[in-house]
């Protein structure tokens, strides 16, 4: 299990927001992606999700071991905690709904309407789901918002488990997250040159 | 996709939004008819397949927004689209959903609200079936523009008229099914070319409504 | 040389920026003598009248407002595939134009079809499938407005454009079937090419000439203006 990104190029709109982005990791490691807001850390996520297209370079993963958490929950406030969770285990066809309930402590909570939830309740939801998918790479964009610390630190054992256990993930955040093997990697670097923007419109004189 | 079928099921009843509000709204456009044109029974009797596809139709319409807008809204569907179904069986899923809380509502609707525009009673047989068998391309050709216009705040209005063209042959087909059984003419041929036109939906309309959502989550 | 580097923005600015003035002459000769002629050099019909002249606006213009969405159409497709920019964008200059041709088309229709039918509007197949045509110009420019990403916009409204090519297909199909349905052999007849002798023929043909230059040097010029307008938009993404 690997994931390669080789000068990975991405804009959002018309404009290029990272250049040549090169990272390489194998099972067991995690990355930590950092950078002011809007340095393209959810646009690079979500390339690597492969809900948007790089506009140049070369990108090997298994798309079939993904699972993705964007910076919005997912979670649907009119069925409960347990309805949300079966719902996701139908759709990544996996059936381990009641352990992993039992494992992030929703026992107490899995009849309860999602609507009725905290932000870091709806959190562990999410992080739950993530378990549920069985799937190896993990890629979380702000895993940590509105959490306090006691939440964090459930985040960041959940990542160390899964990536103790053989998985990837590749995550987003602004907090120091106790994971042992983290890498961090700072997008800053990656921000084009002025000179550098490759629109097709911009070549030439008209 | 089974899952997010009965999800969607289960979603629209809990929430009352889709389910009840159409079946609703058919009965307020055909409750307004008579006071529009007059309550004469034989002017309702002629009028009465348009209005009832036409009513059907608009009340169809009302609920294609929320096929996928709240998905989007929630972030569910740039999960969705990262899972192990493919956004065609997704949208497939979610238009035979919404045929099962709209069309298939409207269709059993269509028979008393058809007694109340003083149908002919040979008609009876034909608007249902008509209606049976043409609500599954209003669906799909609904999720397709609902699709579209997915990314767009506010894109209710829009949604109408990119969806409303497309769902002429659909109502052609239809109403013209049910008009000829009112007049003691064959309706078989019409019916057979909106089955045709279902199929041709059912079958390719995902496609279309998978890459439109595939341009949209970029 | 192949012919897929004039969707390169720069030849393809080059090379309309030299046609266009050619293009122009050629179109306002065509039209003037087209019309001139048309209007002028024929005879009255002896049933209609002089009314019958308005045949050489109504014929042109809706012959481009079929063969504008069509050529929308096939760029769409070179955009969807091929992912050349200023295919996309010709597509959505052609838009507004086939959109007016149609308006035209209806109304010298319009026009015509009072003295000729004793009414403006009469539900027969062709005018209300152009009603339709017009419609489906309708969403597909609103579409465009409405999404703020360009390449996304091209994306979605290519995809539109095609679905909807079938679908007015089928409604072309449909509306025939829908007349003969209700109204059984009661629909006026509107073939031209019964009533068009040799004297309307050869002008009617200059006209025709003359459109499809008008239709396309406005291509051509809604297109540089697209162009310039994505160039702008990427300056000022690069300079902020």
């Amino acid at each position: 299990m690997t994931i390669k990104a080789t000068n990975i190029c991405c804009s959002r709109g018309p404009r290029q927001v990272l250049q040549d982005v090169c990272f390489s990791l194998t099972s067991g490691d995690c990355l930590i992606l950092r950078g002011p807001n809007g340095v393209g850390k959810s646009t690079l996520l979500r390339v690597l999700a492969g809900l948007s297209q790089q506009s140049s370079g070369t990108l090997e993963l298994d798309h079939e071991e993904i699972a993705y958490s964007g910076h919005l929950d997912a979670v649907k406030f009119q069925l409960t905690i347990a309805e949300n969770l079966s719902f996701w285990a139908g759709v990544y066809g996996t059936d381990t709904t009641a352990q992993v309930i039992a494992h992030f402590g929703l026992n107490d909570l899995a009849d309860r309407y999602a609507a009725n939830l905290s932000a870091g309740q709806k959190r562990r939801l999410g992080l739950a789901r993530m378990t549920l998918s069985n799937r190896k790479i993990w890629l979380m964009d702000e895993p940590t918002t509105s959490l306090d610390a006691e939440h964090t630190g459930l985040i960041a054992q959940s990542i160390s488990d899964h990536c103790f256990a053989g998985g990837i993930a590749v995550l987003s955040t602004h907090l120091d997250l106790d994971i042992p093997s983290a890498k961090t990697l700072d997008l800053l670097q990656f921000i084009p040159t002025k000179d550098t923007n490759t629109s097709i419109f911009l070549q030439g004189s008209f | 996709m089974l899952a997010l079928f009965t999800r969607d099921l289960k979603l629209a009843f809990r929430s009352g939004g889709g389910f009840g509000l159409a079946l609703a709204f058919f009965l307020i456009v055909v409750m307004f008819v008579p006071f529009g044109v007059g309550s004469d029974l034989t002017l309702l009797a002629r009028i009465a397949p348009g209005i009832l596809w036409i009513g059907a139709l608009l009340a169809c319409l009302l609920s294609l927004d929320r096929i996928f807008q709240l998905d989007h809204e929630d972030g569910t569907l740039d999960v969705l689209a990262t899972s192990p179904l493919p956004l065609s069986g997704i949208t497939a899923a979610k238009a035979t959903a919404h045929w099962v809380t709209t069309g298939l509502p409207l269709t059993l609707a269509a028979i008393p609200l058809g007694y109340l525009l003083n149908l002919p009673e040979p008609a009876y047989i034909w608007l249902f079936a008509s209606l049976a068998i043409g609500t599954p391309a209003l669906s799909f050709i609904g999720a397709f523009g609902a699709a579209v216009t997915v990314g767009i705040k506010r894109g209710g209005l829009l949604l109408s008229l990119l969806v409303l063209p497309l769902y002429i042959p659909t109502l052609i087909f239809g109403a013209v099914s049910v008009t000829k059984s009112v007049d003691g003419l064959n309706p078989l041929p019409s019916l057979i070319l909106l089955a045709g036109l279902t199929l041709f939906s059912v079958v390719l309309m995902p496609f279309a409504s998978a890459l439109a959502l595939k341009a949209n989550l970029n | 040389m192949s012919f897929w580097e004039y969707a390169n923005p720069v030849k393809f600015m080059g090379l309309s920026g030299r046609l266009i003035p050619v293009l122009s002459v050629l179109t306002a000769l065509c039209l003037a003598v087209g019309i001139l002629w048309g209007f002028f050099g024929t005879p009255d019909d002896y049933k209609q009248g002089s009314t019958v002249k308005i045949i050489f606006l109504h014929v042109p213009s809706a012959m481009i407002a079929i063969n504008a969405w069509i050529m929308m159409m096939i760029t769409s497709l070179v955009w969807l595939i091929r992912r050349h920019h200023v295919s996309a964008l010709a597509a959505k200059a052609a838009a507004p134009i086939g959109l007016t041709m149609t308006l035209i088309a209806l109304g010298t229709g319009a026009i015509w079809g009072k003295p000729m039918w004793g009414t403006y509007w009469a539900w027969d197949p062709r005018l209300t499938s152009f009603m339709i045509l017009a419609v489906f110009y309708l969403g597909y420019i609103a579409l465009w407005n409405a999404i703020e990403d360009t390449d996304v916009a091209a994306d979605l409204t290519s995809i539109l454009c095609m679905v909807g090519s079938v679908f007015a297909l089928l409604s072309r199909y449909a509306v025939n079937f829908w007349n003969q349905g209700l109204h059984q052999g009661a629909s006026l007849s509107l073939d031209k090419e019964e009533h068009v002798d040799n004297a309307f023929y050869f002008p009617l043909l200059v006209c025709i000439a003359g459109f499809v230059l008008l239709f396309v040097i406005l291509v051509l010029i809604r297109t540089r203006t697209e162009i310039r307008l994505r160039r702008a938009a990427s300056l000022q993404a690069r300079n902020t």
